[in-house]
């Protein structure tokens, strides 16, 4: 018998919210995009259980080429996002988003 | 409703995936927190093994655990003093962000087993992976995302080197 679409769901949903809860609470930048990477996992656990339980009978791939995009778009963010870190913490020998507050009002 | 092994290795990798999400967002020493995110990844590529995405599954151990993983781990040693444990892991919102991601889980987990998802129960093909491939290069199907994110990996690589040059 196989898992439900529901459960896969439901992880997802819980793993979004770990990710959300770490990208809101975490002063360190580094810390907030690990919490963006869990966010990014948990759409492509969802974009592929719905491939795997509707999609799949229709014989097309939309879920899982869109799951790799995702990815792509991940490693370009996680490679940009680490350099801007390194790039702050060069400038201003923190990467503490509260103290790196030159654009703030 | 019966339990079969399916069940049980999906309770065990979503467990695996959840525990080191908690992990990542719990955990003080941020070093422990990338190892943490490890662990999350290998249990989510566990969960594509179970979707029958194999392709996925590598894709995802490749480049998450093998790449990203990586180059948080690297960033975290060459900015070395925040692993000092005075130092304070988390901001005044910590609260306010539990309180958001409870109640966003809340009512998600509410709008999902309230919906009765329509699933077609199909097989998935043998040549999966030969299919997909041809369909990341077919005029008529996804040959564009397919270049846009090369151009998109091509610029990004680019302003990583640029944004993190020493001047």
């Amino acid at each position: 018998m196989q898992v439900p679409l529901s459960w896969y769901l439901i992880v997802a949903a819980a793993l979004f919210c770990i990710g959300l809860y770490g990208v809101l609470s975490r002063r360190n930048a580094i810390a907030i995009l690990m919490g963006v990477e869990l966010m990014l996992n948990a759409v492509n656990v969802n974009l592929l259980a719905f491939w795997r339980y509707g999609e799949v009978a229709r014989g097309t791939l939309a879920g899982q080429v869109f799951a790799i995009i995702v990815i792509t778009v991940a490693a370009a963010e996680a490679a940009v996002g680490l350099a801007l870190v390194i790039a702050v913490y060069r400038a201003r020998r923190t990467v503490d988003v509260e103290e790196v507050e030159l654009m703030k009002l | 409703m019966t339990l079969s092994v399916s069940h049980v290795i999906f309770v065990v990798l979503s467990a695996t995936a959840l525990v080191g999400a908690l992990g990542v967002v719990l955990s003080r020493n941020l070093f422990r927190a990338a190892l943490f995110l490890v662990l999350s990844f290998v249990g989510v590529a566990g969960l594509y093994i179970l979707l029958e995405v194999e392709i996925l599954a590598m894709i995802q151990l490749l480049i998450y655990v093998g790449a990203i993983a990586i180059l948080i781990i690297f960033v975290i040693m060459v900015s070395r003093q925040l692993m000092s444990p005075q130092y304070r892991a988390w901001n005044q919102q910590r609260p306010g962000g539990a309180v958001v991601a409870v109640v966003l889980f809340a009512v998600l987990a509410f709008v999902l087993l309230s919906v009765t998802w329509p699933t077609a129960e199909a097989a998935v093909p043998q040549d999966a992976i030969a299919r997909l491939g041809r369909a990341l290069v077919a005029p008529d199907q996804f040959v564009l995302p397919f270049e846009v994110a090369s151009v998109l990996l091509l610029v990004a690589l680019v302003g990583a080197v640029v944004i993190a040059r020493e001047k």
